[in-house]
């Protein structure tokens, strides 16, 4: 232990500034401390307790996004081409939006019991509004011109959607799906809950007193969610280049 | 519980969850507790609303004046952005758990965690409604010899309505969802019923399922009630 003993205080002094280490505290696992960080058991623990965590939070998210992204399009696509599907789908993906992921998980309990499955029944539910408006709204603000245009070109109503309509929708549809990643990794964790794994499960586990778990479980949670914003953000900028001639 | 969706134990638990709502009865789980029935419903509901709106208020009275100046000024967009996408990325359940455990349990604190929550979405949209006001409209309102504080009540305001209200509707969303999970940091909300299946057993879940996902749609439908008659005459028809 006597050799670790410098190993602390050299990672607090970066980024610990301020806080109060209760150095006789150091004997005891960091469980039964109320210390804010405790970084051995971080360094010790970090790979065993939560690389499984965080592989069933992204299982969790990049699957509920899949499908819900692949839900979503297609009836965006089938409202676009059947306006008066709009309004009821408008309100059907609401309802399932705003009923709280906790209670959703439970809702399905008569259905599907607990667990990964139902989370990602629910988290899928949640994604839908999101991602199908934006795509109505990017499909709604395609100039009529330019629409025009392409009919004029001679290209048909297909041709129209998916070389014209589309593409120039790009940025609202990937604004949709960046807002549906993040807030579906944020919500991931309360997957737990319903026993479906992910982040969450190491904070139901060990409770609220243990606060380095809940830094380090939601933190992952966080960066995750804000590297998949910037990474589909890095995505739609590399599939929009007119978006950035333009903007110069 | 596999079998077909309209199998014998699907309606049974429904039924259970519904007499569970209604009837007080024995928990058969801790043995001769009384659970359920609609007083306690009542209650837990109330405690939920009241967290909900307490933490509405406060994320309000934070985050719609900054919002509000920063659109009318134009400044601060990167700040105002930033905010609502970092906001949208916060985990909940490490958000109550960890204020619980730094500033402690009781409703008052779980009423700052929850406005947390509610402060991004509300800062970023009234920001982008009042920044995304025509020009035209505030030198026309400038022109006629509005004060700064007449233009953004009379003209901007009245225009940003729906992208504020968009904000205020997302925020109350997230923070009665998450006032879900309330139990943990001690307070008791219909969330109790679901988190606590030991004491409630799955009807009480399924109850609790289905109490929590009401209430979020009354007020969600209430909010949106409240928008169509906050939005001017002018721009209803120009919706339609």
């Amino acid at each position: 232990m006597a050799s670790l003993g410098a190993l602390p205080l050299a990672a607090v002094g970066e980024v610990g500034k301020g806080f109060i280490h209760e150095r006789t505290s150091e004997t005891l696992p960091c469980q039964a401390t109320s210390k804010f960080f405790c970084w051995d058991w971080a360094k010790e623990h970090l790979i065993s307790r939560y690389e499984t965590p965080t592989f069933q939070h992204l299982e969790l998210v990049v699957i509920s996004v899949a499908v819900g992204f692949v839900v979503a399009f297609a009836l965006a696509l089938l409202a676009h081409r059947y306006r008066w599907l709009q309004p009821p789908l408008l309100a059907g993906t609401g309802v399932l939006f705003t009923i709280p992921s906790v209670a959703f998980f439970f809702l399905l309990l008569p259905f599907t019991g607990r667990g990964r499955d139902t989370a990602i029944i629910a988290l899928t539910a949640y994604t839908l509004q999101i991602i199908y408006r934006n795509t109505i709204i990017g499909l709604a603000n395609v100039p009529s011109s330019v629409k025009d245009a392409a009919r004029g070109m001679g290209l048909t109503e297909r041709q129209t959607l998916w070389k014209v309509e589309l593409p120039l929708a790009l940025p609202e549809i990937f604004a949709g799906l960046q807002i549906a990643t993040v807030s579906t990794v944020a919500i991931a964790t309360l997957a737990a809950f319903a026993h479906g794994g992910g982040l969450g499960e190491p904070i139901l586990r060990e409770g609220i007193s243990f606060k380095t778990n809940l830094i380090i479980a939601g933190g992952i949670a966080f960066l995750i969610a804000v590297s998949c914003g910037l990474l589909l953000y890095a995505i739609q900028r590399f599939l929009t280049p007119w978006r950035r001639a333009a903007a110069v | 519980m596999t079998g077909p969706v309209l199998s014998h134990p699907v309606f049974a638990s429904i039924q259970g969850a519904i007499e569970f709502i209604f009837t007080p009865q024995t928990s058969n789980v801790t043995g001769g507790k009384t659970v359920g029935g609609i007083d306690q419903v009542i209650e837990l509901a109330l405690t939920q609303l009241e967290l909900t709106a307490l933490a509405m208020a406060a994320a309000l009275i934070v985050a719609l004046p900054i919002g509000l100046y920063l659109g009318h000024r134009g400044t601060g967009e990167l700040f105002a952005i930033a905010m609502g996408n970092l906001g949208r990325a916060i985990p909940e359940l490490a958000l109550i758990a960890f204020m619980a455990a730094l500033i402690g349990v009781g409703v008052l604190n779980l009423t700052i965690a929850l406005a947390v929550l509610g402060v991004p979405p509300i800062l970023a949209n009234s920001f982008v409604g009042i920044h995304q006001v025509d020009r035209a409209s505030v030198d026309a309102a400038r022109g006629i010899g509005m004060s700064e504080f007449e233009i953004l009540r009379k003209v901007e305001i009245p225009l940003a309505i729906p992208t504020i209200f968009a904000g205020i509707r997302g925020a109350a969303v997230a923070i009665v969802a998450t006032a879900t999970i309330a139990p943990i940091a001690g307070v008791l909300t219909l969330g109790d019923f679901i988190i606590n299946q030991n004491v409630y057993g799955d009807n009480g879940v399924l109850a609790g399922a289905i109490l929590v996902a009401l209430l979020a749609l009354v007020i969600e439908f209430s909010l949106a009630g409240l928008q169509r008659r906050l939005t001017s005459k002018g721009l209803r028809l120009k919706a339609t």
